[in-house]
């Protein structure tokens, strides 16, 4: 935008008089906005537990050096249920997000009015709940232990593999389809031959992911009691065993490496 | 004889070549041990059936505190809940932009010194390789129970999320218009502001209203470790046996998700 300056000397602007007040006016609320936030959200925080912090993960820091090495041998049997979680709540996520994907992807809904608005449902009420407050319910309801975690990985699963999933069969070749449907194919035949063998490869770059996402969240399902590492981690806790902590949490750290290592691999042959 | 060759060369049957895996012997590899996998595993997991069969009342109770959900016996409760997530959702993002910029800009291969960007790219790992929840246990044993300790884990997870991939987009900007710029005698300050900035810039709206949403589902989870907001409300709920309020502060849950998720992808195509 060039303006005409005092010397008559015409001079470029990045934006014209009414962007720059509109993006002043933007800026002004934002701030105001975050500011009345920072105030809410204070009222009731008593400064002097923030202002000693330091000492406190000075103090926090030197109990949980060095970390209690030898409390691994309690972690193994935590450390393969949590793997257990998160293998088997990955397929029971992939079970019913099948179905659930189908019936949301326009192309393949029976019905766009009816059907689809379900799917639709269903994947945001399992995407906005965290796994952890899915554990919280269900344990409540089936009582602590693997069979919660499970379900609880299994339900948050649902909702990520199925929007995932009916994305990508929105985004195929609709030409094979047809190829497909003019051999006289049936609907079932259709789906088999034309489009499992398009979505196949992110179908499985899908699971994968989601399940390292699974082995991260399961190694804390424990805490509200839904079995895994986090219960040693809930029991170390509450007993301030900060050196048993610390080793809990190289035992997570070297899992979720392994994991995303794996995912990444994968992810990498199947793409 | 050219009739007979031909009904040699076209076989009638068809057997689908496989999609992944095309060799054999790795489909039987990994299918027997997918399976012996699935029955080791399948043993781990105990099942109390009498305790299922008790809790399926305890379900069906749910489903209907679900299905007529109860806003108003501890609508204080889940009021303050409320608050304290949504600001903390709000100060939180906002904290974590600010940050994420220098440390994203020192993260990009192509801006930044080498000591620089292993310093920034260090920071990033360590804050994406532990969980919420975890950060959030050490951040209430540091700064007390409440919405502060909650802020300072969302905060401390957006740098990591945000600077990577604000990082990866300045790698992958224009470079003949980080060049231009350069070309006409720009200082480095100069260039980040007049060629990379516009260029990441729809971009970074973007990345914030996404981490806005996930900071927003956070902050409803951190509660559970002390870390303030509705998690903490829907625990209380939950350990009282009300599934009725649960079931609204879950819906509420979902329902804030929606709205932020839609306005999020209306801004952002306002800004692009």
């Amino acid at each position: 935008m060039i303006h005409a300056s005092s010397n008559e000397q015409p001079l470029w602007q990045h934006h014209s008089a009414k962007q720059t007040l509109l993006r002043w006016l933007g800026w002004f609320w934002l701030v105001a906005i975050t500011v009345v936030s920072w105030q809410v959200m204070n009222e009731n925080t008593i400064w002097a537990f923030v202002s000693d912090a330091p000492e406190q993960a000075v103090d926090i820091g030197s109990r949980m050096f060095p970390p209690a090495w030898g409390y691994i041998s309690n972690l193994w049997e935590p450390l393969w249920d949590t793997i257990n979680i998160a293998t088997l709540g990955t397929l029971l996520g992939i079970i019913f997000a099948i179905p659930v994907a189908f019936l949301a992807a326009t192309n393949t809904t029976p019905s766009t009015r009816f059907v689809r608005p379900v799917a639709l449902l269903v994947i945001v009420a399992s995407r906005s709940i965290n796994s952890l407050i899915w554990a919280l319910l269900l344990v409540a309801i089936i009582g602590p232990g693997l069979l919660a975690g499970i379900v609880a990985i299994g339900l948050r699963s649902i909702g990520f593999i199925a929007k995932l999933l009916y994305e990508a069969i929105e985004e195929i070749d609709e030409s094979q389809v047809e190829a497909v449907r003019a051999t006289g194919a049936s609907g079932v035949q259709v789906i088999d031959y034309a489009i499992v063998p398009q979505i196949l490869p992110a179908f499985w770059g899908i699971s994968v992911f989601r399940w390292d996402i699974n082995i991260r969240e399961s190694t804390i399902l424990g805490l509200v009691g839904a079995g895994g590492l986090g219960i040693q981690l809930n029991a170390s806790l509450s007993t301030l065993a900060w050196n048993q902590v610390a080793m809990i949490f190289v035992v997570i750290l070297g899992t979720v490496v392994i994991s995303e290592w794996v995912s990444a691999r994968v992810r990498e042959a199947v793409l | 004889m050219p009739e007979q060759s031909l009904t040699q060369t076209y076989p009638t049957r068809w057997k689908r070549p496989p999609v992944l895996l095309t060799n054999p012997l790795w489909r039987r590899v990994i299918a027997v041990g997918a399976l012996v996998y699935l029955v080791l595993a399948i043993q781990t997991v105990e099942v109390d059936w009498q305790r299922v069969y008790l809790g399926l009342e305890r379900g069906w109770r749910f489903v209907q505190g679900f299905l007529v959900p109860d806003f108003t016996t501890r609508w204080n409760d889940i009021y303050y809940g409320l608050i304290e997530s949504l600001t903390m959702t709000l100060t939180s993002t906002v904290a974590g932009v600010l940050i994420s910029i220098p440390i994203g800009i020192g993260a990009a291969r192509n801006l930044a010194p080498a000591p620089v960007y292993l310093a920034c790219r260090s920071i990033i790992t360590l804050s994406r390789s532990f969980q919420e929840i975890i950060i959030a246990i050490l951040l209430v044993a540091m700064f007390g129970f409440g919405p502060f300790a909650g802020f300072l884990t969302l905060t401390f997870a957006s740098i990591g999320f945000l600077s990577k991939l604000l990082a990866e987009e300045i790698e992958d900007c224009d470079h003949s218009q980080i060049e231009a710029i350069r070309a006409t005698g720009a200082s480095w300050w100069q260039v980040v502001n007049y060629a990379v900035q516009p260029q990441v810039m729809p971009r970074l709206v973007g990345l914030s209203l996404y981490r806005m949403d996930i900071n927003f589902r956070e902050s409803a989870v951190i509660g559970i470790v002390g870390a303030g907001g509705i998690g903490a409300t829907l625990n209380t709920a939950i350990d009282r046996y009300e599934y009725d309020s649960a079931g609204a502060i879950l819906i509420i849950i979902i329902a804030i998700v929606l709205v932020v998720e839609y306005s999020s992808s209306y801004i952002r195509r306002w800004f692009q």
